[in-house]
């Protein structure tokens, strides 16, 4: 079931536009931020709730890379591969988290803390290479600077 | 807007990285070119026809004369109802950086721009599509909205003109399909972002079947100042025949890579040596993809070519978004090449099949390059894909897109991936 909070969010989307199911992309993130990530039963409530058959709203949840249709942990991990970061050191940094987290891409650290995601370009290339932790940005990375950095997230 | 008009678009930035207001913006004479065409100075047909005067191509990569884009919107009461505007902020290109500025660092100057465009083809509704990354800018964003709704530049009957448009900001869910004009139509409309087949195109027949312009963050950004100053004056900016100016961006091992607001026309050697510094010592310039990964790449021999739209053509490349990402002698083309077609590869929307298949078909042989298994025939086999991808053989430009650098790394790099194939290893490894 969708929370009061949940609908209304929905709702203040859904306002502007002139079909409801034009709401569904922003209808996913709204979910997400509430609960993490998107599990078959919110596909299914979106649906009831939008008007669109749980097929459509899972092809729309599974195209965007935003979304998250498995659990993750409480802080993602998101590491630019793209052609700037890849020149600036992307692999040193890649084996680095893999290396301290023990987990690849698309795996979750066995306490819930970290999942690590592969992200297109983030628009940071004049200080590559680059992250993103959650909603914030990190750039000009180094292993160590790498390390500090997830230090703040607990 | 203030005496000094080489560079409209970055002059009034706050050096500390903070956002400029809208108090800020208007002391800088912001929200006056709108005053004056909503207050009877302009008829939307005028506007239309200053921008087209002044020259102004898409900023967004593709380059098309927005004026003329516009142009082709109908208006009056026989047009369809409503009409949209949209504000292509899905920056994903990899290698450009240059729209996070103008959002994060002037919002208001993109939403006077975003009115004026609206004013012009006479749109309801406007939507700033901004890629979810984009945190910060998204902050920025919503509040210089807000502030803009307060001051009645946005919502109703706008300063009293009987003019209105409404302007919601959308976060986008991921992809960078949704960067292309009728991908972002369908994100828009809550489905997947599968490019449209066109005709159609989007001013006839766009967002939900009505007509719709979708404008780049950076070419909107330019249109205040144009009304400001005159079509006269924006031509007189650029070097060449083009107008205006450029955000330019250097990526890659040069000594200090950046953004910098330039003449259009200006070469590819004096943005990369004197304002990225030139290379890193002990390294040498290889190459570089002048406009993003969509571009051709370019060598030694094209560096005093003037970063333009047609002069960039005459060389066999594009500007593209104007941020080069440069490639230099200790790191390997093949690897970069192969960087370039597994992204494109992963983000095909999955629709036309020499897309999807032909680009994980690249993507795989590249990989096998680099990991020392080259075949023999990998080099015909990766030439007839890039061919497969022309355009016209796929409703959007991501395959024609990455067909670009991978033929110019094939004709500039042959060395290096005869190399490969040779030693059955990666000599960079």
């Amino acid at each position: 079931m969708l929370s009061v909070e949940e609908i209304n969010e929905i709702a203040a989307e859904t306002a502007h536009y002139p079909k409801r199911e034009a709401g569904c992309i922003d209808a996913l993130k709204i979910v997400q931020r509430h609960r993490g990530w998107i599990s078959d039963e919110s596909v299914r409530d979106i649906a009831v709730h939008l008007g669109m058959s749980p097929t459509d709203v899972d092809s729309v949840a599974t195209f965007y890379n935003l979304i998250y249709r498995k659990p993750v942990g409480r802080h993602v991990i998101s590491i630019c591969d793209s052609v700037s970061c890849w020149i600036m050191g992307y692999e040193h940094m890649r084996k680095h988290l893999h290396e301290r987290l023990g987990i690849g891409f698309g795996e979750t650290t066995p306490d819930n803390r970290f999942t690590l995601l592969p992200s297109v370009c983030l628009g940071c290339c004049d200080h590559a290479p680059a992250m993103m932790v959650d909603s914030d940005l990190h750039s000009d990375l180094d292993p160590q600077k790498i390390d500090a950095q997830l230090e703040n997230y607990k | 807007m203030t005496a000094k008009l080489e560079k409209p678009l970055t002059q009034d930035m706050h050096a500390d990285g903070s956002a400029l207001d809208l108090p800020g913006y208007e002391r800088a004479g912001g929200y006056q070119a709108i005053r004056r065409v909503l207050s009877g100075g302009m008829a939307p047909k005028a506007v239309t026809e200053e921008v087209k005067n002044a020259n102004l191509r898409g900023r967004g990569g593709a380059g098309f004369q927005t004026g003329l884009k516009w142009s082709f919107v109908p208006l009056g009461k026989e047009a369809a109802n409503p009409t949209y505007l949209i504000v292509n902020a899905d920056e994903m290109e990899p290698g450009t950086f240059k729209d996070r500025l103008l959002l994060e660092r002037n919002p208001h100057q993109l939403i006077e721009g975003a009115l004026i465009a609206g004013y012009a083809i006479e749109a309801d509704i406007a939507y700033i599509f901004l890629r979810g990354e984009y945190t910060l800018a998204a902050e920025r964003i919503s509040r210089a909205i807000a502030e803009a709704y307060e001051r009645h530049y946005l919502g109703k009957n706008i300063l009293g003109s009987g003019y209105s448009m409404e302007l919601h900001l959308h976060l986008s869910g991921g992809r960078y399909i949704c960067g292309d004009e009728t991908g972002l139509l369908n994100a828009l409309e809550g489905k997947r972002a599968n490019p449209r087949s066109k005709p159609p195109f989007p001013p006839v027949v766009g967002l939900f079947g009505k007509p719709t312009v979708v404008n780049n963050v950076e070419t909107l950004s330019c249109v205040p100042h144009i009304i400001n100053n005159g079509a006269a004056w924006f031509r007189s900016l650029g070097r060449t025949q083009d107008a205006g100016t450029k955000l330019f961006g250097v990526s890659g091992k040069v000594k200090r890579p950046g953004l910098w607001e330039l003449p259009i026309g200006t070469t590819i050697r004096e943005i990369l040596e004197e304002h990225a510094g030139g290379m890193r010592e002990g390294l040498k310039f290889r190459g570089a993809l002048p406009g993003g990964t969509s571009t051709p790449f370019v060598v030694e021999e094209h560096l005093d070519t003037p970063m333009d739209f047609s002069e960039m053509q005459k060389v066999g490349s594009r500007i593209g978004t104007g941020t080069m990402i440069v490639l230099d002698d200790q790191t390997c083309p093949v690897g970069m090449t192969a960087n370039l077609i597994h992204f494109f590869a992963q983000e095909s929307c999955g629709y036309c099949t020499p897309c999807w298949s032909g680009l994980g078909w690249a993507d795989r042989i590249l990989k096998s390059m680099e990991d020392g298994h080259g075949q023999a025939d990998d080099l015909t086999k990766l030439a007839f894909q890039a061919k497969m991808w022309a355009p016209g053989n796929t409703f959007c430009a991501l395959a024609p897109g990455a067909a670009d650098p991978l033929e110019t790394a094939l004709k500039y790099f042959r060395g290096d991936f005869e190399r490969h194939i040779r030693e059955h290893r990666c000599p960079w490894r």
